[in-house]
């Protein structure tokens, strides 16, 4: 995530906090997926931006999560998402999102 | 793992901050799935890498 991004993340956190918010991602594959998870759990893992070193702890899920598929309405995950399910590596993708979403409701 | 019935209480009246990717699932497609279980969201940006 970059710089900018980063910062207007930081923001929005400051501004509502973290309590009932959960945090969505549409990577296109595990490497960025990951990346992101960690960025909005442990943070920023580059160590270069506002959110270095900020542990969000905020829930974190990928849209081609099956929990998170089964409860959207499928007419609208059929238009807006069913394609790129076919095309991406799912299971690699939501792997690592949940490995990082488990470790960090660990981190206390 | 959280089964479906429980992924659903965990996103009905939260707040989403959605981070899409303009080659994955852009922003508005997320959007438009999360209104079906009334999560609002807060902020959203979709990340492009050319």
């Amino acid at each position: 995530m970059d710089l900018e991004d980063q910062g207007l993340l930081k923001r929005v956190i400051d501004e509502n906090g973290t309590d009932n918010v959960v945090v969505i991602l549409g990577s296109p594959d595990e490497e960025s997926a990951r990346v992101y998870a960690e960025t909005v759990t442990s943070g920023d893992p580059s160590w270069a931006g506002p959110l270095a070193g900020v542990s969000l702890r905020l829930p974190v899920y990928h849209i081609l999560e099956k929990e998170m598929r089964d409860e959207i309405d499928p007419a609208i995950y059929e238009e807006h998402v069913a394609m790129m399910e076919m095309v991406l590596d799912t299971e690699e993708i939501t792997r690592a999102v949940r490995e990082v979403r488990e470790k960090g409701s660990d981190l206390g | 793992m959280p089964n479906g019935k429980e992924v659903k209480k965990m996103l009905q009246g939260k707040k989403a901050i959605i981070i899409g990717e303009r080659d994955g699932v852009a922003s508005p497609a997320i959007e438009a799935c999360l209104k079906t279980v009334d999560a609002t969201p807060i902020y959203s940006l979709t990340q492009c890498y050319v």
